[in-house]
């Protein structure tokens, strides 16, 4: 992606729906809600934008009163979705092909035929088997412990606590953590994201446009995505993701570097994901993460960068990485109460699925 | 007499089935491209090394040797309550081919990354036999994993 596009678009408004055991609400109507929502915040009406990206998508903007639309893209890049949507808005928009676009991602599981035919006969179930699988691999090679991985879900419960959306709120320590029971061994329940559903949107405009709208708008600086394998057979390494190299091309075109960040929202599908990208976009060196966690780590008020601020899919809500940048657009807002990183002027996010299969990086500036 | 819920069962393709059948004949058979001779497993219909839709299926040794494994100690399915805990595992075969199998003939504490593994053949339903691994009596296996090495930019 081209430095020419630095800064030339932004996230105009966001959304975020109910989380949590929803039974009364269709997956459709929480996408509507967090659609909704993304375009009051941004002030500006369903018949101004022309551009959608979703699953579903068509119906979703004619439930919403898009229609006619010039731009509809249905995205799956699994947990990086969210993060893809944003350089596929941008492209549209970069192309001509419409004024603005709404984004919106609910909750999805899906199930291959190729697991079903040579997974599921070993009792295989499960994503998080397979990130057992990955930080079992980490473990062996760098001495990464479980304990070391509760630091990770310990700090996004803190800062769940601060976070008046977020599903879990109890207290969690590093020994609620390893007397968790496991979910698929090495990784405990704790080590998992909380249960439930709901939805997030986000609005990405040009800049011109941003200029008199609601709220303050926050601009896209660098996007990357880099995406090392589909499947747990073809990975060459379960101890690196695509961060690394998403990251780069991300930075590259901000011009900017991990130094210039103040908050992080990284992919967060199990609590090994986040160490792993800890050290693929160099918070510390390959193999330390456990160590930096021990020292730094990743809370408000104590590391450099703060991560996950709103609690993560770990304590905030499991929908897939748009909560992520929804968070991101209001830290960089000043907009975040108690869980606030002062001055927080630029912002890391990152989207990741699979099993560290696809990697997307995101650099927003204020 | 409470009766055990099915398991899953592979649903062989086009693709697999050559796979199924060897399992079957207790053999386990890689597909390999008759263009490059690359191998690959799961079986697909071309090369992801050259395209070639030409494959021929080669016996394996059936040793191969821990990549890396999971223990379940939750029920997921009804069919798997009484195995539990039991270990899943994705092993690398000598050929250099991976594979997601069950680890059995040993405790879950005892499976180690880099563990020599073999291979049995468990029938698991009436004309369905599944390859199984079991710790492997014979020395170190030749298998050389590469390194965690991850991609990096070429630019």
């Amino acid at each position: 992606m081209s430095d020419r596009l630095r800064g030339k678009y932004c996230i105009a408004g966001i959304g975020e729906s109910e989380f949590g055991k929803l039974d009364s609400q269709t997956a459709i109507g929480l996408k509507l809600i967090a659609s909704k929502m993304a375009l009051d915040d941004a002030g500006i009406a369903a018949k101004e934008v022309d551009g959608i990206i979703s699953q579903s998508s068509l119906r979703l903007g004619e439930l919403l009163g898009m229609m006619p639309l010039s731009f509809v893209l249905d995205l799956d890049l699994e947990g990086a979705t969210a993060a893809a949507m944003v350089q596929h808005a941008v492209m549209a928009l970069e192309a001509g092909m419409c004024r603005a676009v709404l984004c919106v991602l609910g909750g999805t599981d899906i199930v291959s035929e190729e697991e079903e035919e040579f997974y599921a006969p070993y009792g295989m179930f499960d994503i998080t088997a397979r990130y057992a699988m990955a930080a079992r691999r980490h473990m062996h090679r760098y001495g990464t412990t479980s304990r070391q991985l509760g630091l990770i879900a310990v700090a996004e419960r803190t800062h769940a606590r601060l976070n008046p959306i977020a599903t879990l709120k109890e207290p969690m320590t590093i020994d609620d953590h390893q007397g968790s029971p496991w979910a698929v061994e090495p990784l405990r329940m704790l080590d998992c994201p909380v249960q439930g559903n709901g939805a997030g949107a986000f609005l990405v405009v040009p800049k011109p446009r941003a200029k008199d709208l609601k709220n303050p708008t926050v601009f896209i600086m660098g996007m990357g995505q880099s995406h090392p394998h589909r499947e747990i057979l073809d990975s060459a390494s379960l101890t690196s993701t695509g961060a690394k190299v998403s990251g780069e091309i991300a930075f590259r075109m901000a011009g900017l570097s991990l130094s210039d960040v103040d908050v992080a929202e990284l992919a967060d599908p199990v609590t090994y994901a986040v160490l792993v990208q800890l050290e693929d976009y160099g918070f510390c060196k390959k193999g330390e993460a456990g160590a930096f966690l021990e020292t730094e780590g990743i809370e408000l008020n104590k590391a450099r960068i703060p991560v996950n601020t709103h609690g993560g899919l770990l304590s905030c809500a499991n929908v897939p990485g748009i909560l992520h940048i929804t968070e991101a657009v209001k830290q960089l807002r000043n907009g975040c109460g108690q869980r606030q990183v002062p001055e927080a002027g630029v912002a890391l996010v990152s989207g990741s699925g699979g099993v560290m299969s696809t990697h997307v990086t995101l650099i927003l500036r204020k | 007499m409470t009766k055990v819920p099915q398991r899953p069962l592979p649903r062989p393709t086009p693709e697999s089935k050559p796979f199924w059948d060897g399992c079957r004949n207790r053999q386990l058979l890689i597909q390999r491209c008759k263009s490059c001779g690359d191998l690959r497993f799961p079986p697909s219909l071309l090369c992801p090394s050259c395209s070639s839709l030409e494959t021929e299926w080669v016996p394996s040794s059936g040793k191969g040797e821990i990549w890396s494994h999971a223990v379940f100690h939750n029920v997921y399915h009804p069919a798997f309550e009484r195995n539990i805990p039991y270990v899943v595992a994705v092993i690398e075969l000598e050929e250099g081919v991976r594979m997601v199998t069950n680890i059995v003939g040993c405790s879950p504490d005892e499976v180690k990354i880099g563990m020599p593994v073999e291979v049995f053949f468990d029938e698991v339903a009436p004309e369905v036999t599944i390859p199984r691994f079991k710790p492997s009596k014979a020395e170190e296996s030749q298998v050389r994993t590469d390194e965690d090495q991850g991609p990096v930019l070429q630019r």
